[in-house]
């Protein structure tokens, strides 16, 4: 029984593992098709059919490029800052659901690495501490550059992550209060997602996601006119590659994120009546290949649009970022808060 | 394995880490590698929790010690620039009264645990008092009046942040 733990454990997350790196592999590949389709130009055409390639050519291009390590640098945190802020983005992978829980025998076995059951406040508080790899690699780099860099990654992750948190225990309410994130996708099995009863929330949450991945129009930490690089500016060769394959498992876990809390995960519209024309038992792997597809499907969307907001709008001022997220975002969420305690007073799911 | 269960392994290794971790945010002489230590430290009273079945206070004391407090830490002292030549010194004078009252307050602390191993421990609650169901039903049933106390002794050290910050008051 434990040999069987193990070797399914195991296999869950190896797989996990290796999708969340290829998705961010073939994320950078779609954002420079992406980029090439808003700009009316090809985008990577020369590696492969369609430029499919790319992403293995700028792998081995960063694997066999020469690695400088600043003599006045601290080297033991400049080393370990990229493998630390890969280590965080991977880690908040595990509590994703993927799909319903496939039986084997008389043995359940869920799709997901942990069903922690304080998974919201462990997503935010991996989140929180993911913002060390940045701040160690910009300090340890003993440059002026990245040290401003990593000043503003590190105030603007602390000021999101309080609208992120107030936006969050409104979908806690009207999940049905629990902190468990296989629990909140599958309280949307029947009925409406949560996004119809938190729109509010919802956009709240998209915009903190999208500062917290330090994605555009909040990439002010890597403001080239500014910063030269940003708190890479001194990396070179597969740190730097980390570095980059770091904000894009980010990117890639944060769409799944959005998808599962928002957009109801591996459910979707007359799911269940389609399960049932097809006659398919609770626990098949068919229900779990489709749901799995399905939450698939969401999470390349949400990728797709934070790469279009990218392309479209341009870069926040630093004043601009702190009103936006201390002087709109927190009392939106807030008021978010209480908007959803009422309504969720007078549909009888609260009782005090 | 030596006729301890895996949870006193862990118990330990997690102490003795924790100790290790807390010696080196004293012995350390950058500021920045201390601040690092202590979240080290930090981390490994999580474990603590958790194996006290506690998973939302190990959670929190992640999100809001390491998280939040400490990245605060950090930018603060990477602000000041500190490195070892602008450290002050001290003069051999303090430094001797310093290890004399620390070595006191060892023996004092050695002292008081000195009786501490005839103590029968009894268990207070059941042990998922830790969940945070459990935890929010009492907290918000039984000790009411002390959290809302306690709510407002934040607003007022809030207000008061925010006062000391403002330049000029009007």
């Amino acid at each position: 029984m434990l040999i069987e733990f193990i070797i399914y454990k195991s296999i869950i997350c190896v797989a996990i593992f290796a999708l969340s790196l290829g998705i961010a592999a073939y994320s950078t590949w779609w954002e420079r098709k992406f980029a090439g389709l808003l700009q009316d130009r090809w985008g990577p055409s020369r590696a492969g059919k369609w430029g499919l390639l790319q992403p293995l050519a700028d792998g081995g291009k960063m694997l066999f490029k020469e690695e400088i390590i600043p003599s006045v640098s601290n080297k033991v945190l400049f080393v370990l800052a990229p493998g630390l802020f890969i280590v965080t983005a991977i880690i908040a992978g595990v509590l994703i659901p993927w799909a319903k829980p496939v039986m084997i025998g008389d043995s359940i076995y869920p799709i997901q690495i942990a069903d922690v059951n304080v998974g919201v406040i462990f997503l935010l508080s991996v989140g929180s501490v993911g913002v060390y790899g940045i701040m160690i690699g910009g300090w340890a780099s003993n440059n002026k550059y990245s040290l401003l860099s990593a000043i503003r990654s590190s105030a603007q992750m602390i000021s999101y992550e309080l609208a992120m948190g107030i936006s969050l225990i409104a979908l806690i309410i009207t999940a049905g209060g629990t902190l468990s994130f296989a629990e909140i996708v599958a309280a949307q099995d029947a009925g409406f997602a949560n996004v119809v009863w938190q729109p509010l929330g919802f956009l709240i949450f998209f915009v903190c996601a999208l500062a917290e991945t330090n994605r555009a129009p909040f990439d002010l930490a890597e403001c080239e006119t500014e910063l030269i690089g940003g708190y890479h500016t001194e990396y070179s060769a597969f740190k730097l590659g980390l570095f980059l394959f770091a904000e894009y498992i980010n990117m890639f876990v944060s769409s799944a994120v959005m998808a599962g809390f928002y957009f109801g995960g591996y459910n979707f519209p007359f799911a269940n009546e389609l399960y049932t024309a097809l006659g398919l038992q609770e626990g098949h792997w068919l229900i779990s290949l489709i749901g799995f597809g399905a939450y698939f499907t969401k999470t390349l969307i949400f990728i797709s649009v934070f790469m279009w907001i990218r392309w479209t709008i341009p870069r926040f001022r630093y004043d601009q970022l702190m009103n936006l997220g201390w002087k709109t975002l927190l009392p939106l969420s807030l008021l978010n808060l209480l908007i959803t305690v009422i309504v969720e007073y007078f549909r009888g799911n609260i009782n005090f | 394995m030596l006729g301890y269960t895996i949870t006193q392994w862990t118990f330990g290794i997690l102490s003795f880490l924790a100790i290790m971790f807390a010696l080196m945010v004293v012995f350390s002489r950058n500021p920045v590698n201390s601040v690092l230590y202590l979240v080290l430290t930090f981390f490994c009273i999580a474990g603590h929790y958790l194996l006290l079945n506690a998973q939302f206070l190990a959670v929190v004391h992640i999100a809001v010690y390491a998280g939040a407090i400490m990245v605060l830490f950090l930018f603060v002292i990477m602000l000041m620039n500190l490195n070892q030549d602008t450290e002050p010194q001290k003069t051999a004078l303090s430094k001797l009264i310093a290890g004399v009252i620390g070595g006191l307050l060892l023996i004092v602390l050695v002292g008081a645990l000195k009786g501490t191993e005839q103590l029968q421990l009894t268990q207070y609650g059941h042990s998922d008092i830790g969940l945070v169901k459990n935890l929010g039903t009492v907290l918000f049933r039984e000790y009411l009046f002390p959290f809302e106390i306690v709510s407002i002794l934040l607003l007022s050290a809030l207000v008061g942040a925010i006062m000391i910050g403002k330049k000029e008051i009007k």
